[in-house]
């Protein structure tokens, strides 16, 4: 096996071809794999080319993952084959992975953040100097010159952790191509980049698709799937479902072969039943934050659904934090049922009846060691009081009423909600506040990062909530998601509200779009 | 273009970082050594402080503090703790003494780095492959070392008569330098060089500061956690040798408690308790603070129990100082 490797890495870095045309950089077939007992890739086949953008998708369970563990040397397949640049290789842990030019830019940074940006790129490949001493500077000036190539500027003495997350990216970047990696897996890489990073980002792409790069591309995004990627190949139940260039699949085809079956219209507008009444849930009156928040005013009818849209920084989640008491505001007023309320924290937001649903469930929403039924009557624990203590009985069954009431999927609700799939997490954190039964619901991207299925049952969900009469304001950076649910939206810009509009004055995503844009 | 659209903000962020990242709180414990230094200097210019003989009775009396503190410094940046340090000191010098009277020098020094390579080996395997908490392990370990110690010397002190063992371990001078401040400049040197300019440091520091990230990396991060508690309580054995050729003899109470100083010296060198980040020359300073601070308290005439809460509350102070925001 020692040859084969020396085979493949010693020809390293030749001027690739551009655009996808290249011949096959990897190449998996017939793969298969359990754990224990349970099939989870059923011979699957998967190829990318060089100097191609390919992006795998597939739903929760669908293998993308597992393969692609595969394919990093993580965990060891039962059978099959795998050839990089045509060479048959074994890839039995990391870092046979690594010395055959797989890269990997992870979904959740694997960046160690106490040490600087030139020392997480060369991590344990140091450049060495006499006496088995790290040469440090030979290792800034390849970083440096790793960014140059990839003409993106940073300081690389910096210390991760002083750097902001659109760089800790960069970062992985730069190191998986300071290790020669010539396959390049990019798992959710835009999940925590604003619009502009984003752009840098396909930009870098570009580049690396010119120098020959292969890069695996896994995004829940489709207009980024279909902004980047040259081909798709799209996972189900363990197998391959197809292979297709982007030129030739449509938007419809690809969430079918994801989800599983024909969603008819599943990211479009429903007409509701007619909100009845036109009375005012929650107003906002001349709210100012800082530089944050300037002057915003809006209200929420019962029953509505509201829409806040804008760009990364626009002042979305500073005025969600502001309203569910997690930030202090300097001036103005919140008013409930024209009532003014004054919610200093979020227990105070808890107790009048609003819930926030925060943008990074596992940071902010779920204790992720702690089981489902624990996490679920957290914020409902006074309610389950016998005296001092707390009754068991009681919570087991409001536990599992909310588990049904929003299908979370979980064998027993005794496990760690560690083990839920992300579609399943969130829903656990829709269910907790729930639980309280507020009746204003502020959800911040309340399907980042799930999968297409439970994307729709959370935005049924949400017009569920509305049409019990709740108001529910939410935030997403995605317009067909938002255009989807709101019966008005409320578009922000550098803190301020630009306009706001009613769903039947928005035609379509483009214009939305626009009205963010600020044009 | 990438460079342009993102990084005009990010620039002007990162001078301003720069310029922050040269904060004092990490030269916190350099500039605690001096200040506290330089008021006992002359606070305490009539009791002697600054004779040549205090001073170096200041470092001698460090020695085996900073010793152990190196190998803790290892141990924390990889986020794990190591408790048992100081009862597997005095254990070592109970073992060395005991088969040193029977089967010579040789065997005394290797029956204390024994003790040393068995723990170390038994905590380190525990913590890597069961994934036990050191903390637990290693407090466990500290009652286990210590009761053995007791056991099998009948809680008598072991007295050691081989003069060899004891110029060795910490009664001899290298000229006019005390043996022992020779050992713990050995260990400091060997430490620093270690962590900062080997790739073994490098795996150390990634571990703690990232295991997932160090891991994915191709870092054994198992083996790592294994070899800092190993090395940490070789070196504790060691530090137990220090003591039982300083003090020539073996004694079950050699150590006890060392490992509090030598947590807190690593933690005021400015060590993060969670990890990643770590510094032997912060070690070293931070054992020297506390031997300064030990020593200035008695000569001012303190009692011990006053001196301990003066202690306790210099360490929360400067810990309190050094961190960050």
């Amino acid at each position: 096996m020692a040859e084969t490797m020396k085979d493949i890495t010693s020809p390293r870095r030749p001027d690739g071809p551009g655009s996808g045309d290249g011949g096959p950089a990897v190449e998996m077939s017939g793969i298969y794999k359990s754990f224990s007992g349970v099939p989870v890739l059923r011979g699957v086949d998967f190829e990318v080319r060089a100097g191609e953008v390919h992006a795998l998708a597939g739903g929760n369970g669908a293998g993308k993952s597992t393969l692609m563990k595969i394919l990093q040397g993580v965990y060891a397949m039962d059978a099959g084959e795998i050839r990089i640049n045509g060479e048959r290789v074994r890839l039995s842990s990391i870092h046979d992975a690594r010395a055959a030019g797989v890269g990997m830019v992870f979904q959740e940074f694997s960046l160690v953040p106490t040490l600087t940006v030139a020392q997480n790129v060369f991590l344990a490949a140091e450049p060495m100097g006499p006496l088995g001493m790290i040469n440090d500077r030979e290792a800034v000036r390849r970083t440096r010159e790793e960014f140059a190539g990839m003409h993106v500027e940073v300081d690389v003495t910096a210390r991760v952790q002083d750097l902001s997350t659109a760089y800790w990216q960069l970062t992985e970047i730069a190191k998986a191509l300071a290790q020669d990696a010539r396959i390049l897996i990019m798992d959710e890489p835009t999940a925590s980049l604003a619009k502009h990073e984003t752009e840098a980002l396909f930009e870098l792409v570009e580049r690396l698709k010119a120098r020959g790069i292969a890069i695996i591309y896994i995004s829940h995004r489709m207009e980024e799937v279909y902004r980047i990627a040259d081909r798709i190949t799209i996972l189900r139940d363990g197998g391959r479902l197809f292979t297709k260039s982007l030129k030739e699949v449509t938007r419809e085809e690809i969430v079918e072969g994801i989800v599983g079956q024909k969603i008819e219209g599943e990211l479009e507008y429903k007409e509701r039943a007619p909100r009845d009444t036109r009375e005012v849930l929650l107003e906002a009156r001349g709210i100012n934050a800082g530089r944050r928040v300037r002057d915003v005013s809006f209200q929420l009818h019962k029953g509505e659904i509201l829409g806040l849209a804008g760009l990364m920084g626009s002042g979305r989640t500073e005025l969600a934090r502001i309203l569910f008491g997690v930030d202090k505001f300097d001036s103005g007023e919140v008013l409930l049922h024209g009532r003014r309320v004054d919610v200093g924290n979020p227990r105070e937001a808890a107790a009048v009846g609003i819930a926030l649903i925060p943008e990074d469930r596992r940071e902010q929403g779920l204790v992720l060691d702690h089981s489902v039924r624990d996490n679920l009557l957290l914020p409902l624990l006074s309610r389950l009081k016998a005296g001092p203590l707390i009754s068991d009985r009681r919570g087991n069954e409001l536990a599992r009423s909310l588990i049904q009431r929003f299908s979370v999927k979980v064998a027993n609700m005794a496990n760690p909600v560690r083990v839920l799939s992300g579609g399943n997490q969130q829903k656990v954190v829709i269910a907790k506040w729930l639980g309280t039964e507020p009746e204003v619901l502020i959800m911040d991207e309340p399907t980042a990062g799930v999968d297409i299925g439970t994307k729709s049952e959370i935005l049924d969900m949400i017009r569920n909530l509305a049409d019990e009469g709740k108001g529910v304001i939410v935030i997403s950076s995605e317009y067909p998601e938002l255009l989807a649910v709101s019966d008005r939206v409320v578009v922000l810009k550098d803190g301020a509200v630009l306009t706001v509009l009613d769903r039947s004055d928005i035609p379509d995503e483009e214009s939305l779009q626009l009205a963010v844009q600020g044009v | 273009m990438a460079t342009s659209t993102v990084t005009p903000s990010e620039t002007t962020a990162g001078r301003r970082g720069r310029l922050a990242r040269v904060d004092w709180h990490r030269y916190v414990i350099y500039i605690g050594f001096v200040v506290v230094f330089l008021f006992f200097a002359v606070l305490l210019r009539d009791q002697g402080f600054l004779s040549a003989n205090n001073l170096l009775n200041i470092l001698r009396q460090t020695a085996t503090i900073t010793v152990i503190a190196v190998a803790m410094t290892f141990v924390i940046a990889c986020a794990e703790i190591d408790l048992s340090v100081g009862s597997v000191a005095g254990l070592s010098s109970v073992v060395a003494a005991i088969a040193l009277s029977h089967w010579g020098l040789l065997a005394g020094i290797i029956g204390g780095l024994a003790v040393g390579l068995v723990v170390g080996a038994i905590n380190g395997g525990l913590v890597a492959t069961l994934g036990i908490p050191s903390f637990l392990v290693t407090l466990g370990m500290l009652g286990i070392a210590s009761g053995v110690a007791q056991w099998v010397t009948a809680s008598a002190p072991q007295p050691i008569l081989n003069d060899a063992f004891n110029l060795v371990f910490g009664s001899g001078n290298i000229g006019p330098i005390p043996g022992l401040i020779v050992w713990s400049a050995l260990f400091v040197v060997v430490g620093h060089v270690a962590l900062t300019k080997t790739r073994y440091g490098r795996e150390v520091l990634a571990t703690g500061g990232n295991r997932t990230a160090a891991n994915f990396t191709g870092i054994n991060t198992k083996r790592i956690k294994f070899q800092v508690l190993l090395i940490s309580a070789v070196v504790a054995s060691i530090a137990g040798l220090l003591y039982a050729g300083r003090l020539q003899s073996g004694r079950f109470q050699w150590g006890t408690g060392d490992e509090l100083s030598a947590i807190a010296a690593v933690i005021l060198g400015g060590t993060s308790l969670f990890g990643g980040s770590a510094s032997v020359i912060g070690t070293l300073f931070g054992a020297l603070l506390i031997g300064l601070i030990n020593n200035g308290l008695i000569l001012a005439g303190l009692e011990s129990s006053q001196q301990q809460v003066v202690r306790g509350a210099i360490i929360i102070l400067a810990v309190a100082l050094a961190r960050k925001k």
